[in-house]
């Protein structure tokens, strides 16, 4: 079949200069746009949504650098003299609460990672050792459960089990002897609650991936365990747990990565005045200075503080994983 | 194969730890809809820890769902939020990750990048709020639908799911004289509706549970969703809507309810469509936790 011409002089121009190529593979793609185009006018208004909900608010963060003020035009958000460089950033990093919300959001990202992290593992690793199919599939179904609740929902609960006004807990702690406790003003069990709530409400859910990572391990290597004299614990030990200790690595290295997100809707539905000493985080800060108090540059500037922070940790998180000889993210 | 006596033992305790831990999942919420349930006199009479009322009442959700109740507005704004935020999330989601899925798109990696890295990196709390604020959407319904419009990660996992979809069959339908928008509406849609059904699912019970942006979004009551309800009733009580609500006029009633009663009614109200669809919600929300690589 006889080619178009523009294809005839591509093919000659291959052998050209790169000067000439450049100009090739323009009009190469200009063509392949001009086919495609009803694909890009498809993903056009999808883009723009990109443009607009994402992109602009990452252009918003210049008011970090400002004195901005929220009843001045758009037009001020770009003017010069309004531009204070780093003084949010150095008034956050002087202030009185830079290491308090710093310490909370890594110590309760820590917390929930040393005591939320082991535990769907094991909830897997008994969950796979039930043989009655029944039971197991009910056992998964309910600690499911509490995954699908929002925050809100969540929280309420939590609030229903501690009150001192006739709550499960207190009211047992009453019965056995002891004294009702205010556990949500109190500092000293604050972060526990936090912690216990996360696993009441994830545990179930994050043990799916190593169910799922379970249900790969290939079946003789039990039986040939169970021939060599392995008991059953010793097969969990000694089979099961090897076969998913890389997914269990890569899982927390992304939590690692993952740990400046120490969980703001929880916090703020939870806490008060009088628990701000441990759990006043990095995000709950940027709510309560930033929007409550609407100091809106500085605000941003605590907020993107965070968000670069996590996004090295991420990319580093990433890059571990991928040394590990795992795919990574991206 | 015979079980010998250590293997028993090993089902039984490991049985027994997962009934423990399985009560632990559960108990909360249990607690929380039999407290719904105890009448004002009877939690004058036995304090409220009660594991089960001997009279469970409705006179909470009778209530709280009475005539002319702020719940019932604001459960006409989560209803419609859903519809609206899911119709309009997938009407956006499934066309991008169509033409995202075309390995012969000019362009096609660096778009995925483009996309990629909003999950990656936020403006942030601050920004948001004032882009919200500059484009008119403050105390809007639509302050709870444009901003959240497209999840990218589930727009990435609809990408490859339709990466799986032979290209020869759309070549075969434009052998067939078949324009493009025949062979996304005739060929593609009805092969991606697996995952057009479970992303809509999850876009449903997403803007269900939503609420932080409706609390900084928005400030009048009647166009609060049933979740910002209950926060201001487990906070503050029912006092505060009394404004807008029947909820003052029912207080009158011969036997009202306990404050704890109220709040745990609210509760499960809020929580029941999630419960009633909830076999539906863990058959497909398991299934999607197994599809996640999202390569350009």
């Amino acid at each position: 079949m006889q080619q178009p011409l523009g294809e005839q002089i591509r093919v000659r121009l291959e052998a050209d200069a790169p000067v000439f190529a450049e100009k090739k593979g323009f009009r190469e793609a200009w063509r392949q746009i001009k086919r495609d185009r009803f694909l890009y006018a498809l993903a056009a208004l999808p883009l723009l949504y990109f443009v607009v909900f994402r992109y602009l608010p990452m252009v918003g963060l210049i008011i970090a650098f400002q004195n901005y003020d929220p009843f001045l035009g758009i037009g001020a958000m770009f003017s010069l003299e309004n531009f204070v460089g780093f003084k949010h950033f150095t008034n956050f990093f002087d202030s009185i609460f830079f290491w308090n919300v710093v310490r909370n959001t890594v110590l309760i990202s820590f917390y929930k990672l040393l005591f939320g992290f082991p535990l769907p593992i094991i909830l897997a690793l008994l969950i796979n050792e039930v043989r009655i199919t029944v039971f197991q599939r009910t056992v998964q179904t309910i600690s499911y459960l509490p995954h699908f609740f929002s925050m809100v929902v969540a929280a309420g609960i939590v609030r229903a089990m501690l009150t001192p006004q006739g709550g499960l807990l207190n009211q047992a702690i009453v019965a056995f002897g002891g004294e009702a406790q205010a556990f949500l003003t109190d500092p000293n069990l604050f972060r526990s609650i936090l912690v216990t709530m996360d696993i009441w409400q994830q545990a179930g859910w994050n043990s799916i991936i190593f169910l799922a990572a379970m249900a790969t391990i290939n079946p003789e290597m039990y039986e040939a365990a169970a021939m060599d004299g392995a008991n059953r614990f010793q097969r969990m030990w000694y089979v099961t747990l090897p076969s998913i200790s890389f997914a269990i690595v890569i899982i927390l290295i992304f939590r690692i990565g993952g740990m400046l997100d120490a969980g703001f809707e929880q916090i703020l539905l939870l806490y008060s005045p009088s628990v701000y000493s441990v759990s006043d985080i990095i995000d709950t800060y940027v709510y309560r200075a930033g929007l409550i108090g609407r100091q809106y540059s500085f605000g941003a500037a605590v907020g993107l503080f965070k968000s670069v922070l996590a996004l090295i940790l991420m990319y580093m998180a990433n890059k571990v994983a991928q040394y590990l000889g795992q795919e990574g993210l991206w | 194969m015979k079980l010998s006596r250590g293997e028993k033992l090993f089902d039984w305790i490991n049985i027994f730890v997962l009934a423990i831990l399985t009560l632990f999942f559960l108990i909360p919420f249990l607690s929380v809809v039999s407290t719904s349930l105890v009448s004002g006199r009877e939690y004058a009479l036995r304090g409220l820890f009660i594991l089960y009322p001997y009279r469970p009442v409705l006179s909470s959700y009778d209530m709280l769902l009475g005539q002319g109740s702020i719940v019932v507005n604001a459960y006409i704004v989560t209803v419609a939020r859903v519809v609206v935020g899911t119709g309009l999330g997938l009407a956006f989601t499934f066309p991008l990750a169509y033409v995202l899925s075309k390995r012969r798109l000019y362009g096609r990696v660096p778009i995925t990048m483009f996309i990629f890295f909003t999950m990656l990196f936020h403006g942030g709390l601050i920004p948001n709020f004032v882009l919200v604020e500059k484009i008119r959407l403050l105390d809007s319904f639509w302050s709870m639908i444009w901003p959240v419009l497209i999840n990218p990660w589930w727009l990435l996992i609809m990408r490859n799911f339709m990466l799986a979809i032979p290209e020869e069959l759309e070549e075969a339908a434009i052998m067939d004289g078949a324009s493009p928008l025949v062979v996304l509406l005739r060929v593609y849609l009805p092969l991606s509706m697996p995952v057009i059904a479970t992303i809509g699912l999850w876009y449903a019970v997403f803007h269900w549970n939503q609420w932080f942006d409706a609390a900084i979004y928005i400030n009048d009551p009647k166009k609060l969703p049933l979740q910002l309800i209950l926060r201001g009733i487990l906070e503050y009580g029912t006092g505060q809507y009394s404004d807008y609500s029947g909820l003052a006029e029912m207080t009158e009633l011969t036997d009202p309810p306990p404050a704890e009663s109220l709040k745990a009614a609210m509760i499960v109200i809020t929580t029941l469509p999630i419960l009633m669809i909830y076999p539906f919600i863990q058959r497909y929300f398991v299934r999607g936790i197994m599809l996640g690589s999202i390569k350009g």
